[in-house]
């Protein structure tokens, strides 16, 4: 009969009840959706999903208020969610009675988009708030929900101040934008649908830079046909400020 | 092929498939038994699916049609160029999240980029752009201008769930990165491994937070608040697998680029006519 190791025996004692803590300890502390889906607690996707909202969504208004859908459809408000200037109202949604969302009136709201601001994409309408009839209120004016002009802007800058705030401190300054831009009167009234053209070949600058051009003669001139080669003028020269490089 | 041909065909492959105790019945008995065997399965089967509750289930589909992750990948796509730095998106966000209302904590925040014709590039984001932005110094001359919206990329290859200990960051099935509130215990390497900065530790809370994507919003079917409050729609929520959305259409005609490409994270927003210079 072969000698037994009994000396084994206190160690596997010892390791099955270090496993038995292990896989006790393990079972108790592990969370219990914990390796579902991956390396995390798959509770925590329904727990994150049963979160409240805020913000109804433009929908849930308009379910209610087919008025002001009447109203903003069609218009440059068209699709602005109610909750922009209205607030988070899925309170309101819920109980109609008990909460009633904000309504801005003050100048400075209208502002925080339409007040210029160089960095704004071009086009976008923009006042500067202390040349635009100072402290009137916005509203008294302009419709929020069908914001239409009061009356039909007389000045480019009305709409292109980024442009005029640089054609102002340049050589081009005392130019008409028609000189160049070719604007059909509904542009005035439809923007969106009616362009303004742009030039699209070097005769329009040629009517005052060309060599043999009727113009002052302190107007720099140049050989149009050879001047620049193959790249039109504005490849070069930025028309609404001419002398930058 | 004739009609009679199939049918000798589909016999001669049937063939090898008698079993061992039927050989010693004629051919012409076989497909009598095999209709009978297949009467009794199909019988078997329709008492299973009306036992199950099959019947009842497929009568009203639309009250258990649960909402399912795994059908959804989604991606949001922020256009440069139509971005008014207004910072409704800002507001909104901390509004709809519980987000604390202070200058050092955001989930998105707007940038502000001034490129001058020489010297660095000016970037700043006053309040995360939420109260507009201060005017540009007049000695600055301005070559390019404009705003980048930012918030957490949602990551493919995300870094932050690379480094969490305890598993409570991950990427949920939809492809949205988000953070077990119950789990987290505040040790902070998330927030120093986005290189996005968009992760940061709430002070009450103390567990990390981050864009959700409105998680809570997008599983009942709406847009999160930023997109929904956006008054230019210069952020496009989408689908990236979804054909026919307008993301996809984003992101077909527009010149795409993401944050940090070289860091190989695979970011989910998506960019469209963003300068060089934004990182």
């Amino acid at each position: 009969m072969s000698h037994r190791p009994w000396h084994i025996a206190p160690l596997v004692a010892l390791f099955t009840i270090l496993i038995v803590v292990f896989l006790v300890a393990r079972a108790k502390l592990v969370p219990e959706t914990f390796g579902d889906l991956g390396f995390y607690r798959a509770q925590a996707l329904d727990d994150v999903s049963e979160l409240e909202i805020s913000y109804a969504g433009m929908d849930a208004c308009f379910d209610c208020h087919d008025d002001v859908f009447e109203e903003k459809s069609g218009s440059y408000h068209d699709g602005l969610s109610c909750e922009v200037c209205h607030g988070p109202s899925a309170k309101h949604v819920d109980e109609p009675d008990e909460f009633t969302p904000t309504a801005p009136r003050e100048r400075g709201y209208c502002i925080l988009c339409h007040g210029y601001n160089p960095s704004r994409p071009s086009g976008f309408p923009q006042i500067l708030p202390e040349q635009h009839n100072p402290g009137k209120v916005c509203m008294s004016c302009h419709e929020p929900h069908n914001p239409l002009l009061p009356h039909t802007p007389e000045e480019c800058s009305a709409c292109h101040r980024d442009v005029a705030n640089v054609k102002q401190v340049s050589h081009h300054a005392t130019l008409e934008c028609v000189t160049c831009h070719d604007v059909p009167d509904a542009h005035r009234t439809d923007p969106r649908n009616e362009h303004a053209e742009k030039p699209i070949d070097p005769s329009t600058c040629a009517k005052c830079h060309a060599d043999g051009a009727d113009s002052s003669e302190k107007i720099p001139r140049v050989d149009i046909e050879e001047h620049g080669g193959r790249y039109l003028c504005w490849d070069c020269h930025y028309p609404h400020y001419p002398e930058s490089k | 092929m004739k009609s009679s041909e199939i049918k000798r065909e589909q016999q001669v492959e049937q063939t090898p498939e008698i079993p061992s105790d039927a050989t010693t019945e004629t051919t012409p008995t076989m497909p009598r038994r095999q209709f009978l065997t297949g009467l009794i399965r199909k019988a078997t089967a329709a008492t299973v699916f009306l036992g199950s509750g099959g019947l009842w289930k497929s009568l009203f589909a639309q009250e258990t049609n649960k909402y399912n992750p795994e059908d959804h990948d989604y991606a949001m796509a922020i256009d440069i160029d139509k971005c008014i730095g207004c910072g409704r998106c800002v507001d909104a966000c901390k509004k709809e999240n519980e987000v604390p209302q202070d200058a050092m904590h955001f989930r998105t925040w707007v940038e502000r980029y001034v490129i001058p014709s020489e010297g660095e590039t000016l970037v700043d984001s006053p309040n995360g752009g939420m109260d507009g932005f201060p005017e540009i110094d007049e000695d600055v001359d301005i070559l390019r201008t404009f705003f980048v919206p930012k918030l957490c990329n949602h990551c493919a290859n995300p870094p932050c769930v690379q480094v969490c200990p305890v598993g409570a960051t991950f990427v949920s099935p939809d492809g949205v990165v988000l953070v077990d509130e119950d789990y987290c215990v505040g040790c902070r390497y998330c927030i120093q491994a986005c290189p996005y900065g968009a992760r940061y530790l709430h002070p009450e809370k103390h567990v990390a937070e981050k864009c959700t994507l409105c998680y809570h919003r997008i599983t009942k079917g709406l847009v999160p608040a930023c997109v929904e409050v956006c008054p230019t729609k210069a952020r496009i929520f989408g689908e990236v697998g979804k054909k026919a959305s307008p993301l996809r259409r984003f992101l077909r005609f527009k010149d795409i680029s993401v944050l940090k490409p070289w860091l190989n994270t695979e970011p989910k927003v998506f960019y469209g006519g963003a300068d060089g210079e934004v990182t």
